[in-house]
């Protein structure tokens, strides 16, 4: 399998012209990212049959996709914070009409203040849209998700859309050698990638999102949660599946040196890399510490996460995202996994790499301490910021660092 | 009249509407959305943006055709991609219609429609205009005539006095012709040959085409069940609502002339909107002389484009 240095924006174009895309639509907003000009030039050079919709806002862009999908033609589009709020409407519409729209999203945090950088606030933000979410540690996993999403996306039992999310520029600017799949072998992958049944179909009319009144909503909803539910299997047979055919090996969650770990960090995205380097470094030192790297938000691995740290002293999670009133949104998922666990671990919420700021070896490490600290020590209940800036904090008298303003 | 006679007997008698659908009985916005369907055929797929016709066929899937309700704003988008995905697909013979209301055109859903037209998808959008926000309980639109009582303005716009000869209210299909689509037209309801002609005109133009299609409202304009299309004809009757159309941006035409245009009086004063207005003769005569004056300019655009090259004669 030929390699190739590829941004991840390139990874994900390349796995939009694996699959086959059949109509792009997309809009600049800033942030923006290369993935839609990428396809662009792919169909310019004749190497991707696909219709380029340049629509005039993101909203219009997920319509386009709705549409699109609706007649039976396989959507893609690419989009990014300030967009992807902006489409948030059409999320829950798409996921309602059960579409099987794959969307890569480079993570960025949300204005005001203006930032263009990474984190994950803008994804998060759309949890319940009942949409999948993939988080990517490395640009090959970018370009290996978006066919395993068409395949789950497409698949009777799931039926549902997609979101493949990639750190903004940690991994959406930065090159890294990726295989690039055979196409004749992508196409295989793909085979049974087909709408269920026809939606909007002259020769088989049917009418779409019409009305439903309080006798039947509630089913609905219930239908889409078991989809959900399913889509745990389904994911766990694409990945299988991509294994025998492309030879590499994904899961939902990763445990890494977590076999004997009693201090776990759990976190998503690309500053994983830097979390097993930092656990590396403690176990040469004789330390039990170990990772879980959430691949699939939604569907959450409950039980797996459960599985991977019920055992263990203490479990820090690494939030890229803050939900204000409460603390880490990934912490407040871990917590009900571990929920009547006994006696369970001692739970640590750490909020850190916001709006762009580098999640150092360092910081990592301070989260690590924090874990290692015995439990006497610590104050209950609070939300560490483990890379938040002690000078400006005080400055703006909003206490040290740490969580804990005393 | 210098109307083309079009007779309506050589319409399809094949309905695409089952019986008992779900709206108000004598619904002016239905009987336009059935004669489209009747000239376009049962290879069109309808968008339609939330409104009125979401209570009329989305409660009980009275279409027999594919139909999808969109959201309120997105129709022209979703439209956008029902076309582009069949393009996709190799089925470029199917008509895609947009049927929305006034609010989700001219308001809300008016950047996803520019989008949709500045792009050049081939889609056929008729905007049912009923002049308000109807099936949310008559609040104003930007196309509610200024001088109308709605539920949000229960005195009407007092500015409209000082207005210009739009009376202040959005004209879509300036906008449309100023998107240079390759054909844009008013049409009422009470002048159904005139509609249906220009539908299929819309669905022959080799690109977008826009519909601006009047349709009384019995709930929010205030009048007898029955009365909407005599309402409808009189608007045109009184240059209330001139009919007329634009080819490519540029050549207007006028397709209905009222010989002898009757008094807006007799328009207003069948409709309880326009009750508040009470017997100030002076305020008619305002409405009039706007009227008029808009009238004149209309038939100075048609005239611009030439005797010679009036389209589709």
């Amino acid at each position: 399998m030929p390699r190739s240095y590829l941004t991840g924006c390139q990874a994900v174009a390349e796995g939009a012209r694996l699959a086959a895309v059949q109509v792009v639509a997309a809009y600049p907003i800033t942030p923006q990212t290369a993935i839609v000009e990428t396809l662009a030039s792919a169909v310019a050079r004749g190497e991707l049959d696909a219709q380029m919709v340049p629509v005039e806002s993101e909203h219009s862009a997920m319509s386009v996709c709705i549409g699109a999908a609706m007649v039976g033609a396989r959507a893609f589009t690419a989009s990014s914070s300030q967009g992807l709020i902006l489409m948030h409407e059409c999320l829950f519409m798409a996921s309602g009409l059960r579409l099987p729209i794959v969307m890569a999203v480079a993570n960025r945090a949300l204005a005001s203040p203006v930032t263009i950088f990474a984190d994950h606030q803008d994804s998060l933000a759309t949890r319940d849209a009942c949409w999948l979410q993939l988080y990517a540690e490395t640009c090959q996993e970018v370009l290996d998700y978006i066919l395993i999403a068409y395949r789950t996306a497409y698949h009777p039992e799931v039926m549902l859309p997609v979101m493949v999310c990639l750190d903004g520029f940690f991994l959406s600017h930065i090159s890294e050698p990726v295989s690039v799949p055979d196409q004749a072998a992508a196409r295989d992958y793909l085979a049974d990638a087909r709408p269920a049944y026809p939606m909007l179909d002259v020769d088989d009319p049917r009418c779409f999102n019409v009305m439903a009144f309080p006798d039947y909503f509630s089913e609905f909803q219930r239908d889409r949660f078991e989809s959900m539910r399913k889509a745990a299997l389904v994911l766990d047979a694409a990945f299988q599946e991509f294994e025998a055919s492309f030879g590499r090996s994904h899961a939902r969650v990763e445990g890494y040196r977590t076999s004997d770990a009693q201090f776990i960090l759990v976190g998503m995205g690309s500053l994983m890399g830097t979390v097993k380097q930092v656990v590396d470094d403690h176990r040469r030192e004789g330390h039990l510490v170990g990772a879980v790297r959430i691949t699939a938000f939604r569907p959450f691995p409950e039980s797996e996460v459960a599985g991977l740290c019920r055992n263990a002293t203490a479990v820090g999670v690494l939030d890229r995202d803050v939900s204000p009133g409460s603390g880490g949104i990934l912490f407040a998922e871990v917590s009900k996994c571990l929920y009547g666990s006994a006696p369970g671990p001692r739970l640590v919420s750490f909020v850190l790499g916001l709006g762009g700021r580098d999640v150092t070896e360092e910081t990592v490490t301070r989260c690590l301490e924090q874990l290692l600290t015995p439990a006497a020590q610590v104050l209950g209940g609070a939300v560490h910021w483990p890379d938040a800036n002690t000078a400006t904090l005080r400055k703006w008298g909003l206490g040290d660092a740490d969580g804990d303003k005393s | 009249m210098t109307q083309m006679a079009i007779s309506l007997s050589r319409l399809a008698n094949e309905e695409f509407v089952a019986p008992g659908r779900s709206g108000c009985p004598g619904c002016p916005a239905v009987m336009g959305a059935r004669l489209a369907m009747k000239v376009l055929g049962k290879d069109t797929i309808m968008v339609n943006a939330t409104g009125c016709m979401v209570a009329n066929y989305g409660y009980c899937g009275a279409p027999l055709f594919p139909f999808i309700h969109s959201l309120f704003e997105n129709a022209g988008a979703l439209a956008s991609g029902v076309e582009s995905g069949l393009r996709a697909l190799g089925k470029p013979d199917v008509n895609v219609v947009v049927y929305a209301g006034d609010g989700g055109t001219v308001d809300i859903g008016l950047q996803a429609l520019s989008g949709a037209v500045e792009r050049g998808h081939r889609l056929v959008y008729i905007c049912y205009d009923n002049e308000g926000y109807m099936n949310t309980g008559v609040q104003r639109s930007g196309s509610t005539p200024p001088w109308a009582s709605t539920t949000t303005m229960p005195e009407g716009r007092r500015d409209w006095q000082k207005g210009s000869i739009y009376a202040a209210r959005k004209d879509m299909v300036r906008i449309m012709a100023a998107h240079d689509i390759p054909y844009a037209a008013t049409a009422s309801v009470g002048y159904p040959q005139d509609y249906v002609r220009k539908v299929e005109k819309a669905a022959n133009a080799d690109g977008p085409a826009y519909i601006h299609l009047l349709t009384p409202c019995i709930v929010g304009w205030g009048f007898p069940e029955a009365m909407g299309p005599k309402l409808a004809r009189l608007a045109v009757d009184t240059l209330a609502f001139p009919l007329y159309e634009v080819e490519d941006g540029h050549r207007y035409r006028i397709t209905v002339r009222p010989s002898r245009p009757k008094p807006v009086a007799e328009y207003l004063g069948l409709q309880s909107r326009f009750r508040q207005l009470g017997d100030d003769d002076g305020i008619i005569e305002i409405i009039e002389k706007q009227l008029k004056r808009r009238w004149a300019h209309l038939q100075d655009l048609a005239a611009l484009a030439g005797p010679g090259k009036e389209p589709g004669e």
